[in-house]
């Protein structure tokens, strides 16, 4: 069964040349017709499709469109052509903490982000200590969130975000977190969860940690796919990649 | 139809971060300070305070008859205050909700709708609170107590859907353009002078007397005082002019907010 389809997006951002904010601005450039977008395809006629069980990695360069890519199949942004279809619930790792309020404590900011997610507070009770202990911050439960180290918040955010069995998780280079040891943890939960039936679709700039996590790879180029198949060989492809070597976009 | 469905099962998923998001507001608005929620009971009455001064000492204003029914000015201020200190701070909180939650917004889906509508809840709390201090200061002034009374929640909820409107209305407005964020607090304050908050429309010249059928927190104020002071059921100019204006605003509220909120993640 296909979990996510991915069919023909693109994606175009109007990069204003100045940026017009204001009514007046606006009025007297719209009557002058002298309001000039460059168009910007982030994603032109990308077509995924991930079935279900799959860990399906992206990999490429930096501006090659992964992160929205990503964005778009978790609904934060909608794609100017095609359709993004994605069954059951999904899990969004995209950038942890989504939706923390710095001046609230961590038992407050677990049920904020929990509803930011769409999670039932029984739920949350219910799951409230498998948070914290994952978390390892028990001692600083009731301390606002401001006195945190940025490493502590990445803890508390991955724990909520992983303690559902989502049907697709989504990740967006969140294995960067935290301490050598919380990364191994963050990882070894990843594993669970993709053992579970769990489909994941992640984006890393570490080739090792794909090469061990997805079964799939799509390398996106330039808002194109590249290239996409089994692990082994789109990963060799991507780091045979030097700078010298042209890319099929800019053509 | 199945759409709808959809909607409403999204709303009913998020609900629980409709109640998360007010408490959030309620805590942190009074982190730290002593008094904590007392001030949303003290405040308007402080504010009224300074109101009754001023306008019964330099204006010279005490009762605000009608007919034979005598009307004291702290209540007669304060009931227009307490209407019409929900609409301002519902509709310029939800103003800039969505631009506030810009770091949400580009990081999870959520409906979008639920900033300014949790905007405007929390200021419907607030009106609750400030309902404490109205019915202390009736107490007070032994101002007696219809019936009627137990309808005053009716422009109340009128007047929730109205600034729900008005709320959608300003909060995609913003992201595009923020100069409304300027020119909406003056508005605000040209309008809080045409609403017979401390005056009675009596006193205004005809040309104003003209224009107030056509402010609509002239009706939500005057059907509020119907049933908390006069005791009598308002007029069906009333309902007309609070129920229009706010499903009026409602319908244009929505269908703004839809038509831009796929490209609010671009602008914010």
């Amino acid at each position: 069964m296909n979990m996510i389809e991915v069919r023909d997006v693109s994606m175009r951002f109007n990069m204003a040349k100045e940026k017009v904010d204001n009514l007046k601005e606006y009025f007297i450039k719209r009557v002058k017709g002298t309001l000039k977008f460059e168009e910007f395809y982030a994603l032109k006629n990308v077509s995924l499709t991930v079935e279900k069980g799959d860990v399906y990695g992206l990999v490429g360069l930096n501006g090659s469109g992964k992160s929205t890519l990503l964005k778009i199949v978790a609904g934060v942004l909608k794609p100017t052509t095609g359709t993004a279809v994605v069954r059951g619930s999904i899990a969004p790792l995209i950038e942890l903490g989504a939706g923390f309020d710095m001046d609230l404590t961590a038992r407050e900011n677990i049920y904020l982000n929990g509803a930011v997610l769409g999670l039932e507070p029984s739920f949350i009770n219910a799951k409230f200590d498998e948070i914290v202990d994952f978390s390892e911050l028990r001692n600083f439960l009731d301390v606002p969130l401001k006195n945190y180290s940025s490493g502590m918040v990445a803890r508390i955010a991955f724990a909520i975000a992983t303690v559902t069995h989502p049907d697709v998780l989504i990740a967006d280079e969140i294995l960067a977190v935290g301490d050598f040891l919380f990364q191994k943890k963050c990882e070894q939960r990843m594993k669970e969860l993709m053992s579970g039936g769990t489909t994941v679709l992640i984006v890393s700039h570490s080739i090792d940690q794909i090469e061990r996590l997805c079964n799939k790879v799509a390398w996106l180029d330039h808002g194109h796919i590249r290239m996409d198949g089994p692990v082994e060989e789109v990963c060799a492809a991507y780091k045979s990649l030097d700078g010298s070597a042209p890319s099929q976009g800019e053509a | 139809m199945k759409k709808l469905g959809l909607y409403c099962k999204d709303f009913w998923r998020y609900r629980h971060l409709l109640n998360n998001l007010i408490s959030r507001d309620i805590k942190v608005k009074y982190r730290r300070s002593a008094l904590g929620l007392l001030w949303s009971v003290l405040n308007p009455l402080l504010m009224m305070m300074v109101m009754y001064v001023v306008f019964s000492q330099i204006f010279h204003m005490a009762q605000m008859n009608r007919g034979d029914v005598e009307v004291n000015f702290a209540v007669y201020l304060l009931t227009g205050q307490l209407i019409y200190n929900f609409f301002s701070e519902a509709t310029q909180t939800a103003m800039g909700s969505v631009l506030g939650s810009a770091q949400l917004i580009k990081k999870v889906y959520i409906p979008k709708y639920i900033f300014p509508l949790e905007k405007v809840a929390f200021s419907f709390v607030n009106m609750l609170f400030s309902l404490i201090a109205l019915v202390i200061v009736m107490v007070f002034t032994r101002t007696p107590v219809h019936l009627t009374v137990l309808l005053a929640w009716i422009p109340m909820v009128i007047l929730f859907v109205f600034n729900f409107g008005i709320g959608l209305i300003l909060s995609a407005g913003t992201v595009f353009f923020r100069d409304i964020m300027h020119l909406y607090g003056v508005g605000v304050t040209a309008l809080m002078y045409l609403t017979p908050i401390m005056y009675d429309v009596s006193i205004l010249p005809d040309w104003a007397r003209s224009v107030i059928p056509f402010n609509p927190m002239y009706w939500f104020v005057s059907m509020f005082r119907d049933f908390v002071i006069y005791g009598v059921m308002p007029g069906i100019n009333a309902w007309i002019g609070t129920g229009v204006s706010a499903v009026v605003a409602l319908i244009v509220g929505l269908v703004l907010f839809k038509k831009t909120q796929d490209r609010f993640v671009l602008y914010i």
